[in-house]
């Protein structure tokens, strides 16, 4: 009887079926594609060309646009985790009871349905990277959602993706044991690496009656040790990030750069590390620890052949949350090429992230998420029309009474 | 202490003398005058800091310096109705309503974010107190001249100061727990209200006093500046968010007769007719783009659409930076970001220039390209609300101020070392009154 009901299924158009026409069709992976369509079938792409060769399934909802192109991705956000009201109650991106809790799991707190996580799908971003942020010298994990859907199972791609840390001055209100200097973090942070290392060796060479007791704060950090999972660290000035490339080095980790206010600074170091960054917001405010910011820096990293993406960033104040395709706007008008920018915002970003398999271009077997335009996705006058998620029109785009 | 008198004449006088007096023709640009239609290959002419042509064909002095800007864009330098540069303090905590409070002596005309005002094209700005109380004090115009005093840089030295308007802010960010501050909204429209009847009685007192010093009240600072608020010669700058908190300033100005501009406004897309129908007090709206709603909950309803739903109700509306709240460097992008929802692209332009010059009483002297006006312009290198487009110069009344291909000014457009090394931390900010929205 079953087997019969998902055959029936099958004849009929599901939900996740849908075509997207648009005079500039940005693939991405390959060249734009001039009056193209894409197919999607199940909320995965069936099939993409041009308007004239593609064969289009009978019935199928066509969604129409001037541009499309994949669906863009956050590189780095705490959207979900800091929400719209700013209020106590809906404030989950950092915990500062201790200074170091990597145990704490992103999927706990993720709140799908907060109103700037539909924002953001509004225009244009279908994938966020977003957890617990930066202000705790390992604040927790991070996750990989797309932006729709009513639970954190239905909407999640990667439940634990990097384990959250800080350097700088923002750390030291977290908690009565927060470091009070940056050479008391760079210790804590050394002492919390070796005590998994110890306990990893336990763990390892133990035979099962003596294993050690389960420790949740350790196994997250194996994982990091065993460079399955990244730390991702927030650092601003060089000293910093001259910390970071340290830890990434004495431990044998795979660190990523948050943030990086001064990475223009030290891109001979960054270069030579192996390092990759994901780049502050470019229109963050240039004070504090971000006084150096420059809106060439994305330029002279493509130019240094350092990775890097993009992100909208964690905002304590207005705006709430940041929009990562303007921000990358910034570096389209500051030396960045329009084509570089797209890739990084798409399949650069889900590359650095480890999802490419599943977003960031549009190519058969991959799902189906798409952004629409009314032209030039970076120029500030263009209106993002249409968002499509695993082949659903979640939105009709930025509304005019907005 | 003579020779020292000599020197400054000295410098002024060298300073009068470097006062443009050569006049400089912009040729071959795509001229925006904002009141008026576009030219598409004019020339503007500007001399003693003065605009004295503008026209398609029309005769350049023998003398002129000739800058052939080979199709690049000009307009008129930009008006900043609300700013916070200058890293200034106004009132302190120790009461709601402090109208004796100048900004203009806490501005420090070195600040870096000064520069970066330059950059981002701005020529004439309305530096504010925050908005931390019902009334936190005089703003000042300023005009961003290169200067090392704020005396160089006023619109306007006056028998009290500078010229400004008045700060007045109503919602939460002007209420405290603790002190004589007001807890709830009722209680801060009594406090102000109080304020006014007092401001009436002192400008009665100085009218029964018909001149005879000995009748006159003792002089009350804060007194002094309300009676030029209640006259109609110092403008209210009203902070205020919520479509009720609207409200409550027109009826407050509808009791008082003062004369003000509506801040911020995020609700103002709920009540653009009611602030339409207020009348000729009610001068205009300053508003704010942001890139996303939320952070406080005054600012969970803004729209984008605000700068369309006040143009669509026959407002008077302007943009502003708030700055740190946005950045001055692209003021420009909020005019655009406007366009992109629904307000027409002239009126945008408006927005950025002469609206927000009304929105100051400045409109005879700055926001709009005409002969007799500031020489105040910004040379584009393209449309200016493209992002592709860069500001390649900014001029204050015929002085160039910032110049793109100057690598010490770029890097106040660009960021990087020492362009914001002045700038308050964060953390300073979120205590500091000037984090204002």
């Amino acid at each position: 009887m079953r087997y019969i009901l998902v055959s029936l299924f099958s004849l009929v158009l599901s939900a996740q079926d849908i075509a997207v026409r648009a005079d500039k069709l940005y693939t991405v992976s390959g060249s734009m594609i001039s009056d193209g369509i894409v197919v999607i079938e199940k909320g995965k792409i069936k099939a993409i060309g041009k308007a004239s060769d593609i064969k289009l399934p009978a019935g199928i909802k066509i969604i129409q646009g001037n541009v499309a192109m994949p669906g863009i991705i956050d590189g780095h956000s705490t959207v979900g985790f800091s929400g719209l009201l700013n209020q106590r109650h809906d404030q989950e991106q950092v915990e500062r009871s201790a200074p170091i809790q990597p145990e704490l799991r992103a999927i706990d707190a993720y709140n799908p349905k907060d109103p700037l996580v539909r924002f953001l799908a509004h225009r244009g971003i279908t994938t966020v990277h977003t957890g617990h942020g930066p202000g705790a010298l390992v604040s927790g994990q991070t996750l990989i959602a797309k932006t729709t859907g009513n639970t954190i199972d239905e909407t999640v791609i990667v439940s634990e993706a990097m384990i959250a840390a800080t350097l700088g001055d923002s750390i030291r209100n977290a908690g009565t044991k927060a470091p009070g200097t940056r050479s008391k973090a760079m210790a804590m942070i050394r002492s919390e690496l070796l005590s998994a290392q110890a306990y990893m060796r336990k763990v390892d060479i133990a035979k099962a009656e003596q294993r050690p007791e389960r420790n949740i704060r350790m196994e997250a950090l194996i994982q990091v040790l065993k460079r399955e999972r990244p730390l991702l660290i927030t650092a601003h000035k060089s000293i910093d990030i001259m910390g970071v490339l340290r830890l990434g080095k004495e431990f044998n980790i795979q660190v990523i750069l948050d943030g990086a206010a001064d990475a223009h600074l030290l891109i001979r170091e960054i270069k030579a590390s192996g390092v990759s960054i994901i780049i502050h917001p470019l229109m963050a405010y240039p004070r504090g620890e971000m006084e150096n910011i420059n809106l060439e820096t994305p330029a002279l990293l493509y130019k240094a052949g350092i990775p890097f993406i993009f992100q909208s960033g964690f905002e304590a104040y207005v705006p709430k949350t940041r929009v990562v395709l303007w921000e990358a706007a910034m570096a389209v008008g500051n030396g960045l090429s329009w084509e570089q920018t797209i890739y990084t915002l798409t399949l650069g970003a889900a590359r650095l992230l480890g999802i490419q398999g599943r977003v960031g271009s549009l190519e058969v077997g991959k799902d189906g998420d798409i952004a629409l335009f009314s032209g030039d996705p970076f120029e500030w006058t263009t209106r993002c029309t249409g968002t499509v998620i695993n082949g659903q029109l979640i939105s009709e785009g930025e509304l005019l009474k907005d | 202490m003579y020779k020292s008198r000599l020197t400054a004449l000295l410098i002024g006088i060298c300073l009068g003398m470097m006062a443009q007096e050569r006049p400089i023709a912009f040729t071959n640009a795509y001229i925006i005058p904002i009141e008026g239609a576009d030219l598409a290959k004019g020339t503007l002419i500007i001399k003693g800091g003065k605009i004295i042509g503008l026209g398609n064909n029309i005769s350049i002095p023998a003398d002129a310096q000739i800058n052939d800007l080979k199709g690049q864009v000009i307009m008129p330098g930009l008006v900043d109705s609300h700013s916070h540069i200058g890293s200034g303090e106004g009132a302190d905590a120790s009461a709601p309503i402090q109208p004796e409070i100048r900004i203009s002596d806490s501005i420090n005309v070195e600040n870096t974010s000064i520069r970066r005002a330059q950059a981002g094209g701005i020529t004439t700005v309305n530096v504010m107190p925050g908005s931390g109380h019902l009334l936190s004090g005089q703003t000042v115009y300023l005009k961003l001249r290169r200067g090392t005093t704020i005396d160089e840089l006023a619109v306007e030295k006056t028998a009290h100061g500078y010229l400004g308007g008045m700060k007045m802010a109503n919602g939460t960010n002007s209420r405290r727990e603790a002190g004589n501050f007001p807890g709830t909204r009722s209680k801060s429209a009594s406090l102000v209200r109080e304020q006014f009847i007092k401001a009436q009685a002192y400008q009665a007192k100085i009218k029964l006093a018909a001149g005879d010093a000995n009748k006159l009240p003792a002089r009350d600072l804060g007194m002094e500046a309300l009676v030029e608020v209640i006259e109609g010669k110092r403008t209210v700058h009203h902070h205020t968010h919520r479509h009720d908190d609207i409200i409550t300033v027109l009826r407050l100005q509808k009791e008082f007769g003062f004369r003000v501009v509506l801040h911020h406004v995020s609700e103002a897309w709920a009540v653009a007719d009611e602030i339409k129908a207020a009348g000729d007090g009610v001068i205009g709206a300053s508003i704010i783009i942001v890139d996303s709603p939320g952070g406080k909950l005054e600012t969970k309803e803004i729209r984008f659409s605000n700068g369309a739903s006040l143009e669509k109700a026959g407002v008077l509306c302007g943009f502003h930076t708030d700055d740190p709240i946005t950045d001055s460097r692209w003021f420009l992008r909020s005019g655009a970001l406007a366009i992109r929802y629904g307000m027409t692209r002239n009126e945008s332009l408006k927005a950025m220039t002469i609206n927000n010059a009304k929105l100051v009483g400045l409109d005879k002297r700055v926001g709009s390209l005409a002969i007799g006006k500031d020489a105040d312009l910004l040379v584009l290198s393209g449309d200016p609300f493209s992002v592709y487009t860069k500001i390649q110069e900014t001029w204050v009344e015929g002085q160039r101020v910032f110049n793109r291909l100057d690598p010490s000014d770029r890097k106040f457009a660009t960021g990087g070392v020492g362009a914001a090394m002045d700038t308050m931390d964060h953390t300073d900010l979120l205590e500091h009154e000037s984090e204002d929205l």
